[in-house]
């Protein structure tokens, strides 16, 4: 069930905002940090340092994504065949980056509750069992903590494991090994051992699930140390996100959305992986910076719509890593505008836009006119009740609101 | 079962003529004579412990056949040659020394947290891990000094380690509870109880994995997974019982059933106190064996390790043995009754292998004695070089903490944090 948003009308045009063929950039920093393995694809930054044709003083779109979503009425215009890329729905780009890093490395597999004959409850695992077989595809019995220990376990021995958590939910159950295993192990045996593991799975506010389905772990994760996370929105990033999850000597936490599963877009044929660490620039502006990630970028860019005709020009950035947050990107936005929204689904209290306001002022307090807004959801239980769900999340009505009341 | 007014009576296990109720069960132990255990008897429900065997639903072949087997191959009657004997004898004084070394160096301020001794289990970690390829995995828990030892760990790294010296085995910092070694594939060392067993059976899993998906000719690497009796009442064993044996994982889960989780009697907390019960209730083979007795516990190991390297899957082993020091060096040790402790002190595990030794003339004193010198020498050694070691400089606070160090992100200025000097010199804040 998921909800299409009517991309932003912009400067450019759709076509050439689009650049998805780059020329291989070189890496920014020292050899060191290279990964084991080497390969030809490019890795996408949205900083436009190599590339010749973008320049950032006449506010052209660096890594723009217009278009969250491709919409049906643009899909059905023009024809398929003259558009780079394939289209596809965000769970399949999940799984596509899954199975091109399990053809790739033998050594990555799978295991969860469900991935395997079931295919996954969101079908993100669907066919891969068959593909790979009972082992590299595992059933596992309903035991989250071990299951995931397990996969700690493997992933110190020499394998790649991607856990799953059927809801991100269930995944407090490993809390213990999440904490203690996944984070502090490398640390702990002095380097010995590295934890290549991703641990997935979706979470979020959805409709009427409930509130132990209705769950925002990013806030409960996001003090542990050794762990990355990483939240996806788009088929694109979702992919990107994937593969460079998989391919990381970290462990890593990737925060899908139940929502945004059925999310269509089109995404290039060739092969790509995102950055773990780097913020996604949504749309540029002028007159504030709006935070967020997950599905709150659709309804801020619900609200931008509205924001636009009244004359406002908001600049909306997906932050995509929860931890560490990339002040980079951030950092250049708020010191263009001098006001900060934060829109975001985590509870109020302890979540991640508690920690980015805390973040942004510590480096930016002379860059801010006003002080941070932060929007999250209520400090509620998520109701089972229609009506009550939406007013816990934050909604797009709100949002136009704030930036009003933040501009004046 | 009556309740007293201070003190609960222990449960059905407890023969009519038992001793009072304030007193934790024990009798005198019907153990095995030396040369098998038996198999297939009935449990006499009177005794606290039994020696039976697995259950007759288990599918594998009782530790007595085979040791029937050895007695008709071999053409001496012993158990272990001159050579296994001393290999035997020096690792568990190896063991023993080093733990009172630990001791020695604690109450001296040199060493301090929470430091676990084995003094008295010795003959569980030599009986097992002396059977295992550098290959094969060892996943213990804060009691894990010995299983680092035994497993080829050099005492001077561990030794560092408990001084917190950058030389220690992981650079000082993980700890008396957090011992690894991925040159002999100690996985750890862990503080919760029962967090290793998932981690080991990961390992397992990719021994598997290697074997079946990667199709590696020569992966049979077995797992060990080192726990206590209190970690037997914990969800994260049986979950692992259940996904050991239902995958068939070449893993042995050896409990450690010392019978106290620090002042916890075994008794007290655990509805069912025969822990080698659970193995065949997830289709397993459930062992108990006297753990003061290096042979006993060997023959139980060399079946359960070859078991697991054929691929017929997971062993539970229950190995009564006991501590004869506290909890850890802050233990103040009242709980115990004494008379406990000095029955189980004349099991010792080292005398009833020097008497073995004597007795069958594979052992001269003066070898032994040999032996003991030598080690002593080397603990000397180890102590010195982790006295000598530096302590960690400021530049290995950040280090380590990822392993990509990426991942601590991107800074304001545009550049990953990892390439701030900063963080080389350890005084970035994170």
């Amino acid at each position: 069930m998921a909800t299409l948003f009517q991309g932003l009308p912009s400067s450019t045009a759709f076509s050439s905002s689009n650049k998805f063929n780059h020329a291989p950039a070189p890496t920014s920093f020292s050899g060191t940090w290279n990964n084991e393995r080497k390969s030809s694809i490019v890795t996408v930054r949205s900083d436009a340092r190599w590339s010749p044709v973008l320049n950032s003083a006449t506010h052209k779109p660096q890594r723009l994504i217009t278009n969250a979503v491709a919409t049906k009425a643009d899909s059905s215009l023009a024809s398929t065949s003259s558009k780079p890329g394939h289209e596809l729905l965000l769970f399949e780009a999940l799984r596509e980056g899954l199975e091109e890093e399990m053809e790739r490395d033998p050594c990555v597999c799978v295991m969860g509750e469900d991935v395997g004959h079931y295919g996954g409850s969101y079908k993100v695992t669907k066919g891969l069992a068959t593909k790979f077989g009972d082992l590299r595809v595992l059933d596992t019995p309903i035991a989250e903590n071990s299951f995931t220990g397990m996969g700690i376990g493997a992933a110190m021995t020499g394998l790649r494991p991607i856990i799953e958590g059927m809801n991100m939910g269930f995944l407090l159950l490993a809390f213990n090994q999440i904490s203690n295993n996944c984070g502090m192990l490398h640390y702990t045996s002095g380097g010995q051992f590295k934890i290549p593991a991703v641990i997935r799975g979706p979470g979020g506010v959805g409709r009427q699930l409930g509130a132990e389905h209705s769950q925002r772990l990013e806030s409960y994760f996001q003090s542990i140390p050794g762990i990355q996370m990483v939240a996806c929105s788009t088929p694109y990033n979702a992919k990107g996100l994937m593969k460079a999850a998989i391919r990381s000597e970290n462990p890593v936490i990737l925060f899908e959305h139940v929502l945004l599963y059925n999310l269509k877009d089109r995404i290039p044929d060739e092969e790509y992986v995102l950055s773990l660490e780097e913020a996604e620039m949504v749309r540029p502006g002028e007159h504030v910076t709006i935070l967020t990630y997950s599905r709150m970028r659709y309804h801020v860019m619900q609200a931008a719509k509205t924001l636009v005709n009244k004359g406002y020009d908001p600049e909306v950035i997906d932050i995509r890593s929860l931890k560490p947050f990339d002040l980079h990107t951030i950092g250049k936005s708020v010191k263009k505008t001098h006001r900060v929204l934060i829109v975001e689904e985590c509870m109020r209290t302890g979540g991640i836009g508690a920690s980015l306001t805390a973040a942004i002022t510590e480096n930016f307090n002379d860059d801010l006119d006003a002080p941070i807004v932060c929007l999250s959801s209520q400090d509620v239980p998520t109701p089972y009740a229609g009506t009550l769900e939406e007013w816990t999340v934050v909604q797009p009505a709100q949002i136009v609101t704030a930036v009003e009341q933040l501009c004046q | 079962m009556s309740l007293s007014a201070t003190k609960f009576v222990h449960p059905i296990t407890t023969p009519p003529s038992t001793r009072s109720s304030d007193k934790p069960l024990f009798s005198t132990f019907f153990g095995s004579n030396h040369t098998k255990l038996r198999f297939n008897k009935p449990i006499v429900a009177a005794q606290r412990r039994s020696s039976s065997a697995a259950s007759t639903s288990s599918p594998v072949v009782a530790v007595s056949d085979v040791v029937k087997e050895k007695k008709l191959k071999s053409t001496s009657n012993l158990l272990i040659t001159k050579e296994e004997g001393l290999v035997l004898y020096e690792d568990m004084i190896l063991g023993r020394f080093f733990e009172d070394m630990c001791a020695q160096m604690y109450y001296r301020g040199k060493m301090f947290g929470f430091v676990h001794l084995y003094n008295g289990q010795e003959a569980v970690s030599t009986g097992f891990i002396k059977f295992l390829k550098k290959e094969d995995y060892v996943v213990s828990t804060y009691r894990d000094h010995v299983h680092a030892l035994s497993k080829g760990v050099p005492a001077r790294e561990v030794m560092s380690e408990l001084f917190g010296k950058a030389t220690g085995c992981c650079r000082g910092q993980g700890g008396s509870m957090h011992m690894f070694s991925k040159q002999y594939n100690l996985l750890g060392g862990f503080a919760f109880i029962g967090e290793g067993i998932p981690v080991a059976t990961g390992a397992a899993f990719s021994s598997k994995y290697r074997r079946e998906v990667l199709k590696e000719p020569g992966a049979d690497e077995v797992t060990l997974a080192f726990f206590g009796d209190g970690t037997c009442n914990n969800g994260q064993f049986y979950e692992c019982l259940n996904m050991a044996a239902l995958w068939k994982l070449p893993i042995v889960f050896v409990v450690e059933n010392n019978l106290w989780a620090i002042g916890m009697s075994h008794l007290r907390a655990t509805s069912d106190p025969q822990i080698w019960k659970k193995g065949p209730a997830f289709g397993m083979p459930g062992i108990h064996v006297d753990g003061m007795d290096v042979l006993k516990v060997r023959e139980v190991a060399k079946e359960a390790i070859e078991r697991a390297r054929r691929g017929e899957g997971p062993t539970l082993v229950e190995c009564e043995t006991y501590r004869f020091r506290g909890h850890s060096l802050a233990d103040p040790d009242e709980l115990r009754d004494p008379a406990e402790k000095a029955h189980y002190a004349g099991r010792d595990p080292i005398t009833a292998l020097k008497k073995y030794l004597f007795d069958n003339k594979l052992a001269s004193e003066q070898e032994l004695k040999a032996i003991d010198k030598k080690i002593e020498e080397l603990l000397d050694d180890a102590v010195e070089f982790a006295d000598e070691s530096p302590l960690p400089p400021r530049s290995q606070l950040l280090e380590n903490v990822f392993a990509d160090p990426k991942g601590f992100g991107i800074g304001p200025d545009g550049k990953y944090r990892c390439e701030d000097p900063k963080f080389t010199q350890g005084t970035a804040h994170v």
